[in-house]
C-alpha cells in the first residue's frame, strides 16, 4: 500500500535476513532480494488491485507482525492444542511459529525413497533439487503476499515422492502458532513424480492470540500422478492468514483440493492450478464465517491443453457480520479444446448483516468446450424445510439441520476418516445450534 | 379418521379446490384419480400443511381435531404421512439420520423415550429388505442422486418405519417400472391394518391393480365429480376422464 508502512517490515528485514535458511545459496539470495525489492516498493496488495478489491489487508501493515527467530520450547497449552489436531494415522510435521519442530513431528517408517523434511533442511542438504521447484509454480510477480513470503520464509516443508510410489498414509503438516504478534512465514514444496499417489493435509491452528500466518505451497503433480491436498484452516479468531497454493499438473495428472476455511479474523486463500493435456482437478471449498470474520477464497483454474476436466464447488455459510468472498476464474486457452469445466459457488446467509461477494469468471479462448458456472446467494430452501416438517421435524430444527447439511455436504467429500471427523467437529463447534444430534450422525 | 367438508382452497387468488367432501374411515383405502392439474397434489399438500395455500372455506377434521390448525410437523407426529410426488433431495443429511430424527420426534410427541439404537437398526434393516432396497441407501444423503423410482421407494421406506395412521401417496406409481411398482405395492399392502387408512392419488389405475381400493373418487377441476367402488377405476381406464369433465360442465 504505502511505502511508509511497508518499510516497517522492510526495516526489520536486515536484522532477520542473516537468520533465514539458505544464506549460502546465491540463487536463493537473489530470489529473496527480488522479492524484497517488489515488496518494498508496493507493500501488501491494495483494494485497487482487481483480485484484492473485496479484501482490505491494511490492518496487517498497521500491526507489524514480527518473525520469531527460533521455535521456542512449547508451552503446555500449545501441546494441548496440537494434540487436538494432530492426526493419529498420518506422518506428521509440525511447524511451530514458522519453524520445524523435530520433537513434535513424527516421521518414522517413511519409505526410504520418499523425502519429507523441513525446508531449511532441504536447502542445506539438497539445494539443487529445491532450486528446481521453488518459485516455479508461482512467481514474486503474482502479488506481494507471495513476494513477502519469498523474502521472509523461515522454514517450511519439502516433500518428494518418487515415481509410482503410493503412500499409504497421509502426511500432515501442522502450522502451530503460539506467539502473540508473531509472523509465521513458511514455504512448502510438494513433488509427486510420475504415477505417484499422495495425500497431504495442511492444518493451521493457533492459540487465542493475534498473529500473521503466511504460507505458500507449491505442488507439482507428475504425469498421471495423484495428489490430494486438504487444507484445514482453523486459525485463531484473532489471527490473520494468507495461504497460497499454486499447482502445476502434468499430463493426465489429477489434483484434488479440499479447502476448509474456518478460522482467522481475516483469512485469504489463493488456489491456482495449471492443467496440461487431459489432466483433472477438483476444487472443493467450505467457508464458515461468524462474528466479524472476513474470509476470502480466490481460485484460478488454468486449462492450458486439450481434454482437461475441472470441477469446483465452494460453499459458504455466513452469520452475524461475517463476510465471505469468492473469486473463481476459469481460463481456457486457445489450445485447450474439449475442456470440460464446472464451477459453482453457493452461499447461505444466516443474518441480515452477513455478506457474500461472489465473482465467477470464465475466460474462454477455445471454441469447442463445455463450461458451466453457477452462483447462489440466499437463504434456506423452503421446499426442503417443508419436507423435513412433513417428517415430524419442527421448523427451527429443520433450519438448523439444513444449515448443517449445507456445510456437511463438503465434509462428506473427505475420504480419510480422521480428517473427515475433524472437519465435522469443526463445523459442529461453529454452528452449535440445536437441531443436529451428534450421536445420530 | 378424516373428514373433509366443503373444502375450498385458493392459490394466489385462484380457486383450485372448489368444495371437496370426503369421509375416510379407519382401515379404508381411497383412491383419488383425475387428470393433470385437477388439484390432486393441492389436496395432498393441504392435508400435510404446506404453506402457500389459502383455505377459503370448509373444514378438515382428523381424529376429531381440526387438522388445518396444526403445524405440519404436529400433523406428521399425529400420524399423517405424505409420500411426495416429487421427493426433495437433502444433500448432507443421511437417510438414516432423518429416519432416526423423525422417529424420535414422534416418540417424544407421545411421551416415549428415544428409540434404542440397536432396535432402530433392526427395524430399519427389516423394512429395507421389505422394499428390496440396498442397505447402502441408508447412509446416502436423502434422495440425493436417487433415480425417480428409488426416490418413491424411499418415501415408502420412511412410511413403513414411521407407521403413520393416515398415509397419503401422491402419484407414487409415476416413474416406477412394473417390478418396482409391485415391490412398492407389496410394501403398502404389508402396512394395511384395520386402523390405518390410505389416500392413493394417482393418474392411472395401474397401481390399483396391486392395491385394491375400497373407494375411487374422480377429481376434476377442483371437485369430486364421481365416486364409486374399485370398478370405477377400470371404467376410467377404458373411457378416460373427458366424459366426466363434460358431465360436470353440464351441471
Ligand atoms: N403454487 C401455485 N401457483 C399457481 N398455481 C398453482 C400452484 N400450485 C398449483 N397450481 C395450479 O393448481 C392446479 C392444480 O394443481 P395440482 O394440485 O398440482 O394438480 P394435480 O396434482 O392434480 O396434477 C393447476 O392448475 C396448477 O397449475
Ligand atoms: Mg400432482
Amino acid at each position: 500500500m504505502t511505502a511508509a508502512t511497508a518499510s516497517r517490515y522492510t526495516a526489520e528485514y536486515s536484522s532477520i535476513a542473516p537468520t533465514l535458511p539458505g544464506q549460502n545459496l546465491p540463487w536463493l539470495t537473489a530470489l529473496r532480494q527480488d522479492a524484497l525489492t517488489k515488496f518494498s516498493a508496493q507493500g501488501f496488495p491494495s483494494l485497487r488491485e482487481e483480485e484484492w478489491r473485496y479484501t482490505n489487508v491494511s490492518a496487517i501493515e498497521k500491526k507489524l507482525f514480527s518473525s520469531s527467530l527460533i521455535g521456542q520450547a512449547q508451552e503446555p497449552v500449545a501441546t494441548e492444542l496440537l494434540a487436538a489436531y494432530q492426526l493419529p494415522d498420518a506422518w506428521s510435521v509440525v511447524l511451530l511459529d514458522g519453524h520445524f519442530c523435530a520433537e513434535l513431528s513424527a516421521l518414522n517408517d517413511l519409505p526410504e525413497t520418499v523425502s519429507v523434511m523441513s525446508m531449511a533442511d532441504a536447502l542445506a542438504k539438497q539445494p539443487e533439487i529445491v532450486e528446481r521447484y521453488i518459485n516455479q509454480a508461482v512467481t514474486n510477480d503474482e502479488h506481494n503476499f507471495v513476494a513477502f513470503n519469498t523474502a521472509w520464509f523461515t522454514d517450511g516443508l519439502f516433500v518428494h515422492v518418487p515415481a509410482k510410489l503410493v503412500l499409504e498414509k497421509p502426511i500432515q503438516v501442522v502450522h502451530l502458532n503460539t506467539k502473540n504478534d508473531a509472523l509465521a512465514s513458511t514455504r512448502t514444496v510438494i513433488v509427486a513424480e510420475q504415477m505417484a499417489d499422495i495425500k497431504v493435509i495442511e492444518t493451521f491452528v493457533g492459540l487465542d492470540i493475534a498473529y500473521l500466518s503466511a504460507a505458500v505451497t507449491e505442488v507439482f503433480v507428475g504425469v498421471n500422478a495423484d495428489v490430494t491436498l486438504y487444507k484445514m484452516q482453523c486459525e485463531s479468531n484473532k489471527a490473520y492468514h494468507f495461504g497460497g497454493i499454486y499447482v502445476k499438473q502434468a499430463k493426465h495428472a489429477r489434483f484434488i483440493h479440499h479447502n476448509f476455511a474456518f478460522g482467522g479474523l481475516l483469512a485469504r486463500c489463493d488456489i491456482h492450478t495449471d492443467l496440461d493435456l487431459a489432466s483433472e482437478c477438483e476444487l472443493n471449498g467450505l467457508y464458515l464465517g461468524v462474528n466479524r470474520q472476513h474470509i476470502d477464497n480466490h481460485t484460478r483454474i488454468n486449462h492450458l491443453k486439450p481434454h482437461g476436466i475441472s470441477r469446483e464447488l465452494y460453499k459458504g455459510v455466513l452469520d452475524d457480520r461475517a463476510r465471505g468472498v469468492f473469486q473463481g476464474r476459469v481460463i481456457v486457452a486457445e489450445d485447450a479444446q474439449k475442456t470440460d469445466s464446472q464451477m459453482n459457488n453457493r452461499n447461505l446467509l444466516l443474518s441480515n448483516d452477513a455478506e457474500a461477494d461472489t465473482k465467477p469468471q470464465l475466460e474462454i479462448y477455445a471454441d469447442d468446450v463445455k463450461c458451466a458456472h453457477g452462483v447462489t446467494v440466499g437463504q434456506l430452501d423452503e421446499k426442503s424445510i417443508f419436507y423435513l416438517q412433513s417428517r415430524c421435524i419442527d421448523e427451527e430444527t429443520a433450519r438448523n439441520m439444513l444449515t448443517f447439511a449445507f456445510a456437511n455436504e463438503m465434509v462428506d467429500k473427505i475420504k480419510i476418516k480422521s480428517v473427515h471427523d475433524q472437519a465435522l467437529e469443526q463445523v459442529l463447534i461453529r454452528f452449535p445450534q440445536e437441531g443436529v444430534n451428534k450421536e445420530w450422525l | 379418521m378424516l373428514s373433509i367438508k366443503n373444502l375450498t382452497v385458493n392459490v394466489n387468488d385462484k380457486q383450485i379446490l372448489k368444495g371437496i367432501n370426503l369421509e375416510i374411515k379407519p382401515g379404508e383405502i381411497h383412491a383419488i384419480m383425475g387428470p393433470n392439474g385437477s388439484g390432486k397434489s393441492t389436496l395432498s399438500h393441504i392435508l400435510s400443511g404446506k404453506a402457500g395455500y389459502t383455505v377459503t372455506g370448509g373444514s378438515v377434521t382428523y381424529q376429531g381435531k381440526d387438522l388445518l390448525e396444526m403445524p405440519p410437523e404436529i400433523r406428521a407426529r399425529e400420524g399423517v404421512f405424505l409420500a411426495f410426488q416429487y421427493p426433495v433431495e437433502i444433500p448432507g443429511v443421511s437417510n438414516i439420520y432423518l429416519l432416526k430424527a423423525a422417529l424420535n420426534s414422534i416418540r417424544k410427541h407421545h411421551g416415549q423415550p428415544e428409540v434404542d439404537a440397536m432396535d432402530f437398526l433392526t427395524l430399519v434393516k427389516d423394512k429395507v429388505r421389505l422394499l428390496e432396497m440396498d442397505e447402502k441407501f441408508l447412509y446416502r444423503a436423502v434422495n440425493e442422486g436417487f433415480s425417480g423410482g428409488e426416490k418413491k421407494r424411499n418415501e415408502i421406506l420412511q412410511m413403513a418405519i414411521l407407521e403413520p395412521k393416515l398415509c397419503i401417496l401422491d402419484e407414487t406409481d409415476s416413474g416406477l417400472d412394473i417390478d418396482a411398482l409391485k415391490v412398492v405395492a407389496e410394501g403398502v399392502n404389508s402396512l394395511r391394518t384395520a386402523n390405518r387408512s390410505f389416500v392413493m392419488v394417482t393418474h392411472y389405475q395401474r397401481l390399483l391393480d396391486y392395491i385394491k381400493p375400497d373407494f375411487v373418487h374422480v377429481l376434476a377441476n377442483g371437485q369430486i365429480v364421481k365416486s364409486g367402488g374399485a370398478e370405477l377405476a377400470l371404467e376410467l381406464e377404458e373411457k378416460g376422464y373427458s366424459w366426466l369433465e363434460d358431465s360436470k360442465a353440464a351441471v
